[in-house]
């Protein structure tokens, strides 16, 4: 599908989902809570089949986080990207490891560096630093006395 | 077409004296034995980003290290001479740095290349997980400046490096000799 088709298509099946075109696909801005059950109809509705999460990332605006999901399809040749409003004190949102494989690694990517607690995460542990690393680096508030030198 | 043939860039350090039937070599073999090791470096295969692809063009044909004697990359620190930093090192990777450098069999050379090598460069402030200079796990004989360095700089590098082993001198006297020279 075509950007356009594919917002349009987005807006009649989620009246109440924020839908617009970003710099090169259709955004959703959805509320955490919803996204299993929005989830559930991108990846097995036959008219988008959102079968490839090619990124999954989290951005830090020191009020909140926003959890990025970006969607593609193999099989339509089209993309999506979902963006999750977090609370900053108690980051919290359920994990896709359900749908897609491939979020196993990246949420824990995401909690080693970012915090984010993903509920029903099979196995949520520190990916790349150490096991007994205090704190989440990618923070903006992130403070490291002995390795950071601030400008 | 003509061929130029130009003089090799380090001179057999020494002096031959033609006699009937045959020549007397004259030298010092402390001066032979450096000139031997400098024209005959093997740098171990060690990158970390985007200045090793500037070395690995430093290899290639186009500018070729293998005129100055740098040759083969070896895959093994057992049979390395020179280790070029090449990129930035991280904390995780210091300890691999360190180990590799103490397999390396005596003598062996550094050479520091680009800024994060140096001093960590564009990741010296504001960052948790870089190594401010890889001078803070091993020693090291030629810096080199540029993020990344032209191959070019690369390849005065290397030439200094081995100005320095035909000097024959250590860190510590090549210093001391600069600090008398006022420099």
């Amino acid at each position: 599908m075509e950007n356009d088709a594919l917002l349009n298509s987005l807006q009649t099946s989620f009246p109440d989902a924020a839908c617009a075109i970003g710099s090169d696909w259709p955004e959703i801005d959805i509320d955490g809570s919803d996204l299993l059950t929005l989830i559930q109809k991108l990846r097995y509705d036959e008219q988008w089949t959102f079968d490839y999460l090619f990124c999954e990332t989290c951005v830090d605006w020191k009020t909140h986080f926003t959890m990025v999901y970006h969607l593609s399809s193999t099989k339509h040749r089209h993309s999506v990207v979902l963006k999750a409003k977090l609370d900053h004190d108690k980051p919290q949102i359920e994990s896709l490891v359900g749908f897609y494989k491939t979020a196993d690694m990246l949420e824990r990517e995401v909690y080693d560096l970012m915090g984010i607690e993903f509920l029903n995460h099979p196995d949520l542990r520190r990916l790349l630093l150490t096991e007994d690393w205090v704190g989440y680096p990618l923070r903006k508030d992130y403070e490291d006395p002995i390795n950071m030198i601030r400008l | 077409m003509d061929v130029k043939i130009t003089e090799p860039t380090t001179p057999f350090p020494g002096s031959v004296h033609e006699t009937p039937g045959g020549g007397i070599v004259l030298s010092a073999l402390d001066d032979v034995i450096n000139w031997a090791r400098s024209n005959s470096l093997w740098p171990l295969v060690f990158g970390t980003s985007c200045c090793a692809i500037e070395m690995m063009s430093v290899a290639a044909a186009k500018y070729d290290f293998s005129r100055f004697g740098f040759e083969v990359f070896r895959a093994s620190p057992r049979q390395a001479d020179v280790i070029i930093i090449s990129g930035t090192i991280v904390n995780k990777m210091a300890p691999v740095l360190k180990r590799l450098y103490d397999q390396m069999p005596e003598p062996k050379y550094v050479i520091a290349m680009g800024a994060c090598a140096t001093s960590g460069g564009p990741f010296f402030y504001n960052t948790y997980s870089v190594v401010k200079g890889a001078d803070h796990i091993i020693p090291v004989d030629v810096y080199v400046a540029g993020c990344p360095p032209r191959p070019e700089a690369l390849l005065h590098a290397l030439i200094s490096l081995q100005e320095k082993i035909k000097s024959g001198m250590t860190r510590e006297q090549i210093k001391s000799t600069l600090a008398e020279d006022g420099k």
